[in-house]
């Protein structure tokens, strides 16, 4: 078994570890780091529920090994809120237009739907459509999630207005 | 599903990467953007006994235009080549094809240099590369060479590549012949961003008269390889494509295949797809060229 030592940033923290290649990046978050939010379906780059954010952009953490990652900056779920108790503007929205309801899917939309909004926060339907293309729903149908970007997207043109930049 | 164990090696540049698949011989496989191999090796269908991560090679990334070719290195990403400009208007083809690779995510990490060697039949970029007639560059630790793409593919999953070579840039000719260029792309799945049940790649150049003067077509997941349908090429060379023409050339498809069937589609119900999908190319590849100035 070969071991190889990474350090990477999860949600700006600083982690160190020892792992073995075969470690899957999701793995190592989930069962290393303990952040469970991110989810673990397939296993082999169908599902989507594993995306988190590597060095801003969205992709897969199954289909990394966690020994790939080393030197990079990775966001998960977790690093979307603002702190434990709250949540973020996008998160709300989904609550706000019951676009979850097992869950399970969920963090993997949140990632994508925050790339998304990241680039633009004047998504057309198709935009967002598109950006959750990769993300599988078993439950909702997927409208209560495209309902739930775009009302996250005109509340962050708001509060742009208001205040000047607020984050997704 | 989870992969067998392996060894890991993280190359800085091609000497070293060709270094150690020579040392490594059958047992070292290369990962770039391992959209393709690890959900293979997840499933346990690839048992590599040692991974060369060639991501951070720094020469193998990035896209240049040259008087005759556009060379694309091979690590790079899907996504940063559908965004580039130098593709956009010097390999027109390409761009539209790989709107329909996978979908944003897996076109954010996955290679143009992954997706040919992995030589999926139904790989959007291979058949690009076919009917543009690149050529594959690939490095080993005894030297390098050019492969023409006619040669490239043999089978699924299946290249003319070395256990020891490493595959480092497509070369795609640019048409410099006078005229308006066009290209078309179509491809059916069962989902967006699925797999292709089918599609259709085709580039051509219109002369004043809106003559064609040179075609190129061909079709992708109806064979074991992309293949270019040089028979239906030349009947449509030197006409006007007219409706008639268009559709001889989508029976001549229609007859030189002979795609499998599998759970996704019936061979009869591929067969007739691909016919439809290289009419409908043809005919955006033709508007395409008759809306630009000649
Ligand atoms: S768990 Fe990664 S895509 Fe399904
Ligand atoms: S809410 Fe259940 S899979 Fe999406």
């Amino acid at each position: 078994m070969s071991l190889h030592e990474i350090t990477l940033t999860v949600n700006s923290a600083v982690h160190r570890g020892l792992v073995p290649a075969r470690l899957s990046l999701v793995d190592f978050l989930r069962e290393g780091l303990l952040l469970t939010g991110t989810h673990a379906g397939c296993e082999h780059g169908v599902c989507g529920a594993c995306s988190i954010l590597l060095d801003g952009v969205p992709m897969r953490s199954c289909l990394l090994f966690a020994v790939q990652a080393d030197g990079c900056a990775i966001t998960t779920v977790e690093g979307l809120a603002p702190g434990p108790e709250g949540l973020s503007v996008l998160q709300d929205s989904f609550w706000e237009t019951h676009a979850l309801q097992c869950g399970f899917c969920t963090p993997g939309m949140l990632i994508a739907a925050q790339a998304l909004l990241q680039s633009t926060l004047t998504p057309s339907d198709e935009e967002i459509r598109e950006a959750i293309g990769g993300n599988l729903c078993r439950c909702t149908g997927y409208k209560q999630i495209v309902d739930a970007v775009k009302l996250a997207a005109d509340r962050l043109r708001g509060s742009n207005r208001a205040e000047g930049g607020v984050q997704p | 599903m989870k992969a067998v164990d392996f060894d890991y090696a993280r190359p800085a540049s091609i000497g070293e990467a060709c270094g150690l698949l020579a040392a490594g011989g059958d047992e070292a496989k290369i990962i770039a953007g391992g959209q393709t191999l690890v959900p293979l090796m997840a499933m346990r269908m690839a048992r590599p006994a040692l991974l060369v991560d060639i991501n951070r090679i720094a020469e193998l990334n990035g896209i240049e235009s040259g008087s005759d070719y556009v060379t694309l290195r091979s690590c790079t990403r899907q996504a940063a080549a559908l965004a580039d400009e130098t593709i956009r208007l010097r390999a027109p083809l390409l761009a539209k094809a790989l709107r329909f690779v996978g979908h944003g995510q897996t076109r954010n990490r996955g290679t143009i240099g992954g997706s040919l060697a992995n030589a999926d039949p139904a790989a959007e970029i291979g058949l690009a590369a076919l009917v543009l007639d690149a050529r594959i560059e690939a490095h080993s630790a005894t030297g390098r060479r050019q492969i023409p793409i006619a040669e490239f593919f043999i089978g699924p999953m299946m290249t003319a590549l070395a256990p020891e070579e490493c595959l480092t840039a497509i070369r795609l000719p640019l048409w410099q012949e006078p005229g308006r260029l066009g290209t078309g792309f179509q491809e059916t799945s069962a989902r967006r961003s699925d797999f292709a049940l089918a599609a259709a790649a085709v580039q051509l150049i219109l002369d004043t008269e809106g003559t064609c003067r040179r075609i190129a077509l061909g079709v992708g997941g109806v064979g074991s390889v992309p293949l270019r349908i040089d028979a239906a090429m030349e009947r449509l060379l030197g006409t006007r494509l007219d409706d008639d023409d268009i559709g001889d050339a989508a029976r001549i498809v229609y007859r030189a295949i002979d795609p499998a069937p599998d759970l996704h589609a019936s061979a009869d119900y591929r067969r007739r797809l691909a016919a439809s999908l290289v009419e409908r190319a043809l005919a955006e590849a033709k508007r395409d060229a008759l809306a630009r100035k000649a």
